[in-house]
């Protein structure tokens, strides 16, 4: 048997490696580059089970040709996998020129053989096999199948178990590379049996009842005793910058999950390629029990030596689960008393989901600083982020760029697909969708968090100026009988919310930053306030109210102080209600205006034009509207006619609004300077440290990283639609261009599940 | 600054504390004061009412603008807002609604007294209302010629008022709605305690402070009713700056706001330098 593998072998392979030459077949791909002559040289001494098996990669699989120009293959593959393993046979030799319903068309070693396409035996997630019948030009019937390890190596002819042992050596060394395994095996088939067989598969096919059950019964009839040819590996390269990718979230307290459809070892592989499993860890724990006893157990001494105290009935979880009625807990957080991980199969995993596992898997994988889940099902992904969302006070984020990650997208708060060439519906089902891992950390660190702080703000300021602008009217209340006499004039209410405070607070809540793009993600610790709320709570929203209150004081007192009882500098009346009106408006405009300087960080041109546009707009509408010429054509509309004319020319009227000004702004300057100079949040601190790097020249952008063309990543090398065999074999999609179809692969293996812990 | 309200029995006020709006003869009470300091600049009079919620809601809506800017039609049929000050004995009432009703309406005079002799002191009774008021918010209503008498044709009086509005002044530039008492008035005011302009005292030449110290008496035909609600009244004299009438308000809080600030300022510097290397970011990595 023969067994390749597309990115390499032990030999360290550069630019200087002998390219293998492919001359000799004109129609190999240019761009296909090969290192190992062994194998070459194999095919072309005619070394049947080499040509076997080649021959069966380019017959066993759903990809369409697409040959526009002579010689100008192009393949139109439903799983990347496949698309790959086509290629490599034509590269081999083995081209896959042409496809009909009924045959396949195949250059092998220059020579165009015509094979008769006889059945498809289909792909489907129990079976995790797909097969091809053919009969060659010869006349010869073949059954070439490949599929999962483990299912093929109980279909298996006992003749070949050398061989077996020997592919299983490979397996094992591919999987552990993080490469994605296949066996490939075939059959010969009797003649008689056949008929026999193709007879009655047209009969379940055409049957009413149970058609599926009784063709997977034909399928299973006849996919045995196979014998085996080999296996394949497909490296799974990582997309960029996945491993820096975790460790930044990581430091912003994500917690991270990976839910994989892919074999244990593939998935702790690519666990330690990124990083999120490494040599510092304490214990990675693996649950692999295959009963429910044992599951519990395995979790259950997993916990204790995380947290041995956490069995003792005064543990105040223990007591609070005593408490409470199972259903409405939250698990608070624990703490471990290291760092630990968590790997746990599918298998296990359907254990653990089982009604009074549930809280045990939370518990233990919550204490573990990584958990990675392999072999599961789309189902089962759904139902682990769905398992955190009921016990834990966390807002979950799923990401995955596969059909099989749909589930799971939907389900998480957050979903988001990643666009690749696994297919659209992942992008279809999210909320975003962008089309590379790394670019998760720009979405949650920097956009994510802008967009939090500019939200908190938003909502601080906009409760702010509205308490200050309503409860004026509550203390006027005191002074004016409790009659409701509104203390601004008509119009300024209308258009105080509407016109005159609208853009500037609009301004900051699409602008502002605290930090740059670039220093929020150097200091992924900055996202943290955004886990614990701590910007927008119920301690927030009530000091913003007692700011509110106390800038309505100031407001109201500060006119009546400077009105009570005085005159103008000409002696006329100023202490009128119309007057009063007038300065306690403009009192409050500036003071709103100025707290939105103060709180704006980014300053942008729109900000300031927001600003400064939205005063003398308010100062334009004001002297517009108690104007002569607006009095005399509406004239009950407008009673303050002449007010600002004879009020905002008098000086103690702005001697006035510049101390209500003063008053209103101190406590809230002296109250941040306070707090940042005796109790700076961490997040202060950084905000520190970034303004003192500032001054130093900035550190050199990060390099930018050569860009992979290749993002292969997919499942097994399965068109997973089911059905899509049929649909060949009935020629409906023999147009010249395949449909796009959208269908997803089995399991990527980097669908990360994160919920950010509490 | 004398308050006449009268509720002291002392006060010669006294007796016309229940007065009520109609009462003719107008009962007349005279204070006598001393001004302990001369009034150099020109001197403003005054009127001051406490415990008079002008700025009550309802108080404040109730007028027309339209007729007190001239409308005829609106003179006639006055806006709904003045109810239940709209119309009298099926008449409209011109000026309509409550403050027009309830207008201030005590006359005071001014004397010197020099030896025993009462000098009147002249009093202005023009320029004491914003020029906008008078020349573009209250207009008397137009028609065929200047008889008021005939331009209020078909209107009745506020109903405490003794006098219809056409018969405020005997001068026809401050009569009607442009009188200017009336248009003081019709400036409602903004608290519960309050001062109007009521006259003023011209400096006659430059030798002479406008003033003098000395003693004084005020004539006041007492007409205006307060006692029922617990009101006072007040009359004011007072010299005036460029920053306006007397009101230390500003200036002792900009005083207290001035060192508030210095003492803040003090304290934090003193905080930001005891206390400010404690805010180092060592403890983040970078």
């Amino acid at each position: 048997g023969d067994v390749y593998d597309m990115s390499g072998q032990r030999i360290e392979i550069n630019e200087n490696t002998e390219k293998v030459d492919f001359s000799y077949n004109p129609l190999a791909d240019p761009k296909f580059a090969f290192y190992d002559h062994s194998l070459v040289e194999a095919v072309k001494l005619n070394d049947v089970p080499t040509h076997r098996f080649f021959r069966l990669l380019s017959l066993c699989h759903t990809v369409m040709p697409e040959e526009k120009k002579e010689g100008n293959l192009v393949y139109q593959a439903q799983s990347p996998d496949e698309g790959a393993l086509v290629t490599a046979a034509r590269n081999f030799g083995f081209v896959f020129r042409a496809r009909t319903p009924e045959t396949i068309t195949v250059v092998e070693m220059g020579e165009t053989k015509v094979y008769k396409l006889l059945a498809i035996l289909d792909f489907n997630n129990v079976r995790k096999r797909m097969s091809v019948i053919v009969r060659s030009p010869e006349g010869d019937l073949t059954l070439y199948c490949k599929g999962a390890d483990t299912i093929l190596y109980e279909l298996l002819h006992p003749s070949c178990n050398s061989l077996k042992e020997e592919t299983t050596e490979h397996l094992n060394e591919f999987a552990g590379e993080g490469l994605r395994t296949l066996v490939v095996a075939y059959k010969s088939l009797e003649e008689d049996y056949f008929q026999d067989w193709i007879r009655r598969h047209h009969e379940a096919s055409t049957a009413l009842e149970g058609r599926e059950d009784k063709l997977s019964e034909l399928y299973e009839e006849i996919e045995k005793d196979l014998m085996l040819l080999g296996a394949t590996a497909i490296e799974d390269k990582l997309q960029d910058g996945v491993p820096q990718t975790i460790e930044t979230l990581a430091k912003a307290n994500i917690k991270i999950w990976v839910l994989t459809g892919d074999k244990q070892e593939t998935a702790m592989n690519i666990g330690y390629s990124c990083n999120l499993l490494n040599d510092d860890m304490e214990e990675v724990f693996i649950i692999e029990g295959s009963t429910s006893d044992d599951v519990l157990n395995e979790l259950r001494n997993a916990r204790k030596k995380m947290k041995p105290d956490s069995f003792l009935d005064s543990d105040e979880i223990n007591i609070q689960f005593e408490k409470s009625s199972k259903k409405q807990i939250i698990i608070p957080d624990e703490q471990a008393n290291g760092v630990y991980g968590l790997v746990i199969t599918g298998h296990s995993l359907a254990y653990a989901l089982e009604g009074n596992l549930e809280l045990e898997l939370v518990r233990t994988a919550c204490m573990c600083k990584v958990v990675i889940c392999c072999r599961v099902t789309p189902l089962q992904k759904a139902q682990v982020v769905e398992l955190v969302k009921k016990y834990k006070k966390a807002v979950t984020l799923a990401i995955g760029d596969g059909a099989n990650d749909v589930s799971m997208i939907k389900t998480a708060h957050i979903g988001v697909g990643i666009s690749g060439q696994e297919g659209m519906q992942a992008v279809l089902s999210s909320d975003f969708s962008f089309a590379q891992f790394r670019y998760l950390q720009r979405l949650l660190l920097v956009h994510g968090r802008w967009s939090y702080i500019r939200m908190c703000k938003f909502l601080k300021y906009f409760f702010y100026k509205n308490f200050a602008f309503t409860l004026v009217h509550f203390w006027y209340g005191f002074f004016s009988g409790f009659s409701a006499q509104t203390v601004y004039d008509e119009w300024f209410i209308t258009l105080y919310n509407l016109v005159y405070t609208s853009l500037p607070v609009l301004g900051m809540s699409l602008f502002d930053q605290d930090v740059d793009d670039r220093w929020s993600m150097l200091f992924p610790q900055l996202y943290v306030p955004g886990q614990q709320n701590l910007y927008f709570n119920k301690v927030v929203f009530v000091k913003c109210m007692l700011q509110g209150i106390y800038s309505s004081l100031i407001l109201f007192f500060i006119p009546y102080g400077a009105m009570y009882n005085t005159v103008r500098s000409d002696g006329k009346a100023i202490a009128d209600y119309q007057s009063f009106a007038l300065m306690a408006q403009t009192c409050l405009l500036i003071v709103v205006s100025v707290q939105i300087g103060l709180d704006t960080s980014y300053w942008t041109v729109v900000n300031q034009f927001f600003i400064w546009g939205s005063l003398s707009v308010y100062f334009a509408i004001t002297f517009t509207m108690y104007s002569d010429g607006m009095y005399l054509i509406f004239t009950a509309s407008f009673p303050f006619i002449g007010t600002a004319r004879n009020t905002l020319s008098q000086p103690n009227v702005w001697l006035a609004i510049f101390l209500s000004i003063t008053l209103c702004v101190l406590p809230v300057v002296g109250f941040r300077f306070l707090k940042a100079q005796l109790k700076p949040t961490p997040s202060d601190k950084v905000l520190l440290k970034i303004k003192e790097a500032k001054k130093r020249p900035p550190p050199p952008s990060p390099k930018r990283r050569l860009r992979r063309t290749s993002t292969r990543r997919s499942g097994y090398a399965f068109s997973h639609q089911h059905g899509f065999g049929a649909l060949i074999m009935s020629g409906r999609n023999m147009r010249p261009k395949s449909p796009f179809a959208t269908t997803g692969t089995f399991s990527p293996n980097s669908d990360k599940y994160k919920h950010k812990g509490l | 600054q004398i308050d006449y309200t009268g509720t002291e029995p002392s006060s010669p006020c006294n007796k016309c504390l229940n007065v009520s709006w109609d009462s003719t003869p107008p009962c007349t009470c005279t204070i006598n004061f001393t001004l302990e300091h001369a009034f150099e600049s020109n001197v403003f009079m005054y009127y001051g009412l406490s415990n008079f919620y002008q700025n009550h809601r309802r108080y404040v809506k109730s007028r027309d603008d339209s007729q007190l800017n001239g409308d005829n039609s609106s003179l006639l049929n006055p806006s709904k807002e003045c109810e239940p000050y709209r119309t009298n004995e099926d008449k409209p009432i011109a000026p309509c609604g409550a403050i027009a009703n309830s207008m201030f309406n005590d006359t005071l005079e001014l004397y010197r007294i020099d030896n025993d002799t009462r000098t009147p002191i002249t009093l202005i009774k023009k320029g004491i209302a914003w020029w906008t008021d008078k020349n573009v918010k209250f207009r008397n209503p137009t028609g065929d010629g200047n008889n008021l008498t005939a331009l209020f044709q078909g209107t009745t009086k506020p109903v405490n008022w003794p006098k219809p509005v056409y018969m405020l002044d005997s001068e026809p530039d401050n009569n009607g709605f442009i009188n200017e008492d009336f248009i003081v008035w019709m400036r409602t005011a903004a608290l519960p305690t309050f001062r109007k302009l009521y006259r003023l005292i011209e400096r006659k030449n430059n030798f002479q402070p406008t003033l003098q110290a000395g003693k004084y008496s005020l004539d006041i035909a007492y007409n205006y009713p307060v006692h029922s609600f617990d009101g006072r009244k007040r009359m004011i004299l007072s010299t005036i700056s460029w920053m306006g009438g007397k009101n230390p308000f500003l200036g002792i809080a900009y005083i207290t706001v001035g060192s508030i600030c210095f003492f803040l300022g003090v304290v934090l510097l003193f905080i930001h330098h005891k206390y400010g290397n404690r805010n180092t970011s060592a403890d983040i990595p970078n």
